[in-house]
């Protein structure tokens, strides 16, 4: 698909107890592309993302074999400082989980962990993000309310936000609009296309609308087995595989 | 129609006496509590040291015993938050809410808790004579400390395992270690753990058997930790055993004191439980 691919999947396979819930997956994720990741529930989706920043690690019975290459560097090796891994990585899950602290130390949250400590260096990159997800304005004279005070939506950026305070190269977004309402929905899907530029975004979802709407390529995985991988339109419109077919098919009516 | 309307009515009328008979106990408790104590009831009584040695006498108060009380009460609670936090931490983010070794924890912690508190006496009794400590404040807290573990560790545990697992994927999506996770988990229970405190509390005041050969008793405010230190409910003990009418009426004055200090601290932490859960969460 390219020729620098920013995250190489080899021979992934995830078991749960004896079950095995990703069947030999290899995939190259292009550099700073939105990507989707389509299936119907239970497919597997939701773990394949999980598996590109470890977070499968603390789940108990699940067993990762085969390699995940972020930058060339295999993240499964047990050498790997799991921390460092994830901080490439920003995660956007389903609902917000703001962490239980002010708008403010929500986003400055990571860069302290990761060693920021003086104060101007955090105004500004609280700044810096808040203004990046469009929040800036919203919060600016309230950034030590409490997180949970704002509106989901604006939850939802805050902790995109939160996110790209680390510095990350990669985005992963877990159905991240499902709790949102439909005007939410779309400033998180422009941000996402903005972000672009920056990051290689790889999204799960199972709106097939919005993985038209944001995604340069899409990864059609059913049963735990990758059965589709192409450019957008071209996967959407002319779909190769009977399977992917009949998936297009009976959500686009 | 006419079967199912009569028995609705009958277990919506069993229900409502049951309610009635556990509700009605409980004012006829605290009734009788502030019907006998306040003829007792002086300023003497939270005031000052009893006069004429052990309670026997109707001079005096029982300062001694409130002082001592709360000395013990929190102390071990305080002692017992030191160690259960860790535990509650340990048991949930290092070996893992379902957990071979953990789920062994609980129960064993569920056994601790069913145990009655003068066995925790009796074993810290013989720890106290096995290292040559006298009946002392610092006795008391450490058998009573025992004795709230299992409350403490049961009670994190259980608001540990609500805290939802996005939370924790969260915070270490950023990058943070299991510590650092932890550290969020926590901030986020923070009116658990208020909940944990009151439980603790108020079961480390009111227990008798675990101080009786550990605290020992005193007419005097302990100064130290090692000197023996009263405790209400060992003084309302004491009071009620007395022949003397007047200083059976103290006992009740005694139980009043107790009734009203749980009181205290169960509003002040539902209070503070409910002003922290809505500015953190």
């Amino acid at each position: 698909m390219t020729n620098n691919p920013h995250i190489s999947i080899q021979h992934l396979n995830v078991f749960a107890g004896d079950q095995r819930i990703l069947k030999d997956i290899s995939i190259n994720i292009p550099n700073k592309k939105v990507i989707s990741i389509i299936g119907p529930s239970g497919c597997g989706k939701t773990t394949l993302l999980k598996c590109f920043n470890r977070l499968l690690d603390d789940t108990p019975d699940i067993k990762v074999t085969g390699k995940v290459l972020v930058d060339g560097e295999n993240i499964y090796d047990p050498k790997a400082e799991v921390t460092h891994i994830r901080k490439k990585m920003g995660l956007l899950s389903q609902r917000p989980y703001p962490l239980p602290m002010s708008i403010y130390d929500n986003v400055a949250y990571g860069p302290r962990i990761h060693g920021t400590r003086k104060k101007v260096d955090l105004d500004k990159i609280v700044e810096t993000q808040l203004k990046a997800t469009g929040l800036w304005n919203e919060v600016k004279d309230r950034l030590n309310a409490p997180a949970t005070r704002l509106s989901i939506g604006q939850q939802q950026r805050l902790c995109l936000a939160r996110g790209l305070a680390v510095e990350p190269e990669i985005i992963l977004g877990d159905e991240s609009t499902s709790a949102l309402d439909p005007v939410s929905t779309s400033i998180i899907e422009d941000l996402f296309i903005k972000l672009k530029e920056q990051y290689t975004i790889v999204l799960v979802t199972h709106i097939l609308r919005q993985a038209r709407r944001v995604s340069d390529y899409i990864i059609f995985v059913y049963m735990g087995k990758i059965i589709e991988f192409g450019p957008t339109e071209e996967l959407l419109l002319n779909p190769q595989e009977e399977l992917t077919k009949e998936y297009v098919k009976g959500f686009i009516s | 129609m006419i079967r199912r309307k009569l028995e609705e009515n009958f277990f919506r009328i069993l229900m409502a006496l049951a309610t009635i008979l556990v509700a009605g106990s409980f004012f006829l408790i605290v009734g009788t509590i502030f019907y006998k104590g306040i003829p007792s009831m002086s300023w003497d009584m939270i005031s000052k040291v009893p006069g004429g040695g052990f309670y026997i006498g109707k001079e005096g108060g029982v300062l001694n015993a409130i002082i001592g009380s709360l000395y013990v009460a929190g102390g071990a609670t305080g002692l017992g938050l030191l160690i259960s936090i860790p535990v509650a931490i340990y048991m949930n983010m290092y070996l893992g809410g379902k957990n071979i070794i953990a789920n062994g924890l609980r129960i064993a912690f569920d056994v601790l808790f069913g145990i009655p508190s003068i066995v925790y006496g009796a074993f810290g009794f013989f720890i106290m004579v096995y290292f040559g400590i006298r009946a002392s404040l610092l006795g008391g807290i450490l058998a009573v400390t025992l004795l709230v573990i299992p409350i403490l560790v049961r009670t994190l545990d259980e608001v540990i395992q609500t805290v939802p697992k996005e939370l924790r994927d969260a915070s270490l999506s950023l990058g943070a270690t299991r510590w650092e996770m932890a550290k969020v988990v926590l901030r986020q229970i923070r009116p658990g753990i208020f909940t944990a405190i009151l439980l603790s509390f108020g079961r480390a005041i009111g227990d008798v058997a675990s101080v009786l050969f550990t605290a020992g008793f005193s007419d005097n405010i302990p100064t130290s930790l090692h000197q023996p230190a009263a405790t209400l409910p060992l003084a309302i003990f004491f009071q009620l055993g007395s022949p003397v009418a007047e200083v059976q009426g103290r006992a009740y004055a005694s139980a009043l004191i107790l009734t009203i200090i749980v009181l205290i601290i169960t509003i002040l932490s539902s209070v503070l439980s409910k002003r922290l859960s809505k500015n953190i969460k």
